[in-house]
Order: structure tokens, then C-alpha cells, then sequence
């Protein structure tokens, strides 16, 4: 049986090459808006060869960190990154971080495909306990996909944000490994599996 | 304005900085109490000599020195400058105006005796009045009653309860994210402290 981790209904997740990925960080970077709903971070306009620098000390953290570009099915061409921080595997914990860099990519279902092949990772292979992510209440779309990847909120961390002189709130969501199970049998019992 | 108001001692104890000679002794003593460990931190239990608790001293000192992200103090008995815990406010986002506080009291004949609350009463302070932040969060598991009640009693509220992230004692606990606003802290804050008195009576 073939049995294809790493390949969804949209998009593949690859191995993350320092060289291609750190070109594309350096044009993503320039793009506020995806910068300002990715982290809470004053954007950077790193060169690309000092992010290339960090994205091969980064990948050299393998036992913590799993990294992955995203491309479309069947495509060359990279349109994002996903990567699953292992916080501790004495609890089972990680946080997940994800961005589609190219705009003429977003609102596609890219995202919530490459988050669920994230989460079957997480789960099926490393076997954790559950996933955390933070999302800012101004980001409406990734808290939808999110959903749809089956996290639910937990809660949110009242006024964590300031921009433009406006406070925002910043969302926990969190999924459960036993979540994820319960819902791959509501799909395969959906699809006559 | 009052610079002359004290940041660092309360009733009975006072913040202070790390001392290299007698510190580690204590704090290696400590790191044998399960409970204690249980207590400060979600890392497993590491019995830890003196020698190596004095690398981690550096080692916290190294980061207040080049990530500016954190703030380490001893919590010190006033009266004989014994150590009796330690306190953190650390993961500063300078730009956004959060932080996370933490503090632990090592020895158990010091708990119960209300020197989390001053401890807790003077980290609100620095962390609002010195380093001008927007709010604070706590983590604490659901186990903690004891660190629940002193972060509650202090004006902190539950915002994020991330269900099962703690495997501990054979089971799962939820792990609490608790807050508070300045204006939050500002409005409960004792009256002779409030910046209005203050500042009449300057």
C-alpha cells in the first residue's frame, strides 16, 4: 500500500533547500502584510544570505525542529513553509508555525492541506500528545483554516499585540492527538472507507 | 513621580542579585524536593550539584547581558539577606509591551507565609512602573493551586487553558495562561500608591 506522508489533496510538503527557501524569505519579508500576520516580531529586511545562514543552522536542530516547504501538488513552484517545534517530548507538546509567502497563493486551500499533513506527522509519526499554535484575532482567514485542520480555540491572550497604536488579542488553538484520530474516522466513515 | 519609592523591598523580603558563594549550596538542596520541582517548572526533575547551578547562574546572567529579554532576582529575607527563592520576569517583547512572570520559594517552612504575595506585589511594580509594560501572563498548571491563588489573588485571570499540555504525576493537567492588564493592576493597586496620590503628594 502506498502510504504517502508527505503528499495531500493540494499540496506536498519537501525538504526545505537553504538556498531556494532564503531567496523566497527575502521577498516574503518585504510583504507587511504577511509578515504582520505571521509573528509579533518589527519586521526585518534580512539579506538573503544571512537567512540562509540561519535556515542551515536551523535545519542542524533536527531532534527538535521539523521544517518543511510547501509546493503544490505537482509543482516546482515554492509557495510556502510549515515547520512543528517540538516544546517538550516528556509532555508530548508542540507548537506549529506556518505561512503561504506568495499572495496569488492565498485563499486556495493551500494552507489548511499542508497544516493537515503537518498535524498527520505530528501524530501519526512522532506520536505527540497534542499541537499548539498562536493567531492574532486580526487574521480571521488562517483562524478559519485552523478550524478546518480540526483546532479549537483555547483561549486568548487579551491585548498581547500593539500596531498602528491598536491592541489586539492574540488566539491559542490546540488540538489533541485523540482529536485528530476521531476526526480521520469521521472522514474515511464519510468517504466509505 | 516618586524616585525615591523602593522597587525592590517589601515588608519582609527583598529582590536581589545572584550571590555566587553561597546561593548555589542552597538552591542544589532544593533541586532534591520533588515538589518543589514540580512547583517552578514543566522541565523534568534534574538533580543538579552546586558547581552546575553557578554555570546556570552565568549562563542567566549571559542572557540578561545580550538577549535583554529577561529579568532574574533572588528573593531575599530582609532581615538576614537569606535566600529564600527566585523570581523571573523574562520573554520581554519590548515592541508589544509583554511579559511573562514566574517565581518559586524553595524552602517549605518559607511557603504559606505570604512572601509570594510581596514577592508577586513587587514584580507587578517593576514590571508596570520601571519597565512600562502592557501586560503580564503567567503559566501555571492546574496542579498549582497554590501558585493559582497567589496570581488570582494579585488581579490575574484565566485567558487560555490549553487543554492536556501537561504530563505529569501519571496524568494529564491543562495548562493555564493567566493575565493582567495595567490598567488592570492600576486600579487595584493600593490607594496610597496610586500615581494621582503620588503624585499630589510629591
Amino acid at each position: 500500500m502506498m502510504n504517502d506522508l508527505f503528499r495531500g489533496e493540494l499540496t506536498r510538503l519537501a525538504a526545505v533547500d537553504a538556498e531556494k527557501m532564503s531567496k523566497a524569505w527575502e521577498r516574503w519579508n518585504r510583504d507587511v502584510l504577511f509578515r504582520r500576520l505571521l509573528d509579533n516580531e518589527p519586521p526585518t529586511l534580512w539579506s538573503a544570505k544571512k537567512i540562509q545562514q540561519w535556515i542551515e543552522k536551523e535545519l542542524e536542530r533536527g531532534d527538535q525542529r521539523f521544517s518543511f516547504s510547501i509546493y503544490p501538488l505537482d509543482s516546482e513552484r515554492l509557495i510556502g513553509f510549515v515547520e512543528l517545534n517540538v516544546a517538550s517530548w516528556q509532555h508530548g507538546n508542540a507548537w506549529v508555525g506556518i505561512g503561504i509567502g506568495e499572495r496569488e497563493d492565498w485563499n486556495k486551500g493551500y494552507g489548511t492541506d499542508a497544516m493537515r499533513l503537518v498535524l498527520r506527522y505530528a501524530f501519526d509519526e512522532l506520536d505527540l500528545y497534542r499541537v499548539s499554535l498562536g493567531v492574532f484575532a486580526y487574521n480571521p482567514r488562517a483562524i478559519r483554516s485552523y478550524q478546518k485542520a480540526g483546532f479549537v480555540i483555547e483561549g486568548r491572550e487579551r491585548g498581547a499585540l500593539l500596531r498602528d497604536g491598536e491592541r489586539s488579542d492574540v488566539l491559542v488553538m490546540g488540538i489533541l492527538h485523540s482529536e485528530w484520530e476521531a476526526q480521520q474516522g469521521a472522514m474515511q466513515e464519510a468517504s466509505g472507507g | 513621580m516618586n524616585i525615591t519609592q523602593s522597587l525592590f523591598e517589601s515588608e519582609h523580603i527583598c529582590l536581589g542579585p545572584i550571590n555566587y558563594d553561597k546561593d548555589p549550596e542552597i538552591e542544589a538542596r532544593w533541586s532534591e524536593d520533588a515538589d518543589y520541582l514540580l512547583m517552578v517548572g514543566l522541565e523534568p526533575a534534574r538533580l543538579t550539584s552546586p558547581a552546575q547551578i553557578k554555570k546556570k547562574y552565568e549562563a542567566i546572567e549571559k542572557r540578561q547581558e545580550e538577549d535583554k529579554d529577561l529579568f532574574f532576582f533572588t528573593i531575599r529575607m530582609r532581615a538576614d539577606d537569606r535566600l529564600i527563592g527566585f523570581a523571573r520576569l523574562e520573554w520581554i517583547d519590548w515592541s508589544n509591551g509583554c511579559g511573562y512572570v514566574s517565581l518559586g520559594i524553595g524552602d517549605p517552612n518559607d511557603r504559606n507565609r505570604g512572601y509570594g504575595t510581596e514577592t508577586l506585589r513587587l514584580l507587578l511594580r517593576f514590571a508596570f512602573d520601571e519597565l512600562n509594560l502592557h501586560r503580564l501572563t503567567a503559566l501555571i498548571p492546574e496542579y498549582n493551586a497554590a501558585g493559582l491563588r497567589l496570581f488570582t489573588k494579585a488581579g490575574f485571570v484565566e485567558e487560555v487553558r490549553r487543554r492536556q499540555a501537561v504530563n505529569r504525576l501519571g496524568r494529564r493537567w491543562d495548562l493555564l495562561h493567566l493575565g493582567i492588564l495595567r490598567d488592570e493592576w492600576e486600579a487595584q493597586r493600593a490607594p496610597n500608591e496610586s500615581t494621582r496620590e503620588r503624585l499630589t503628594s510629591f
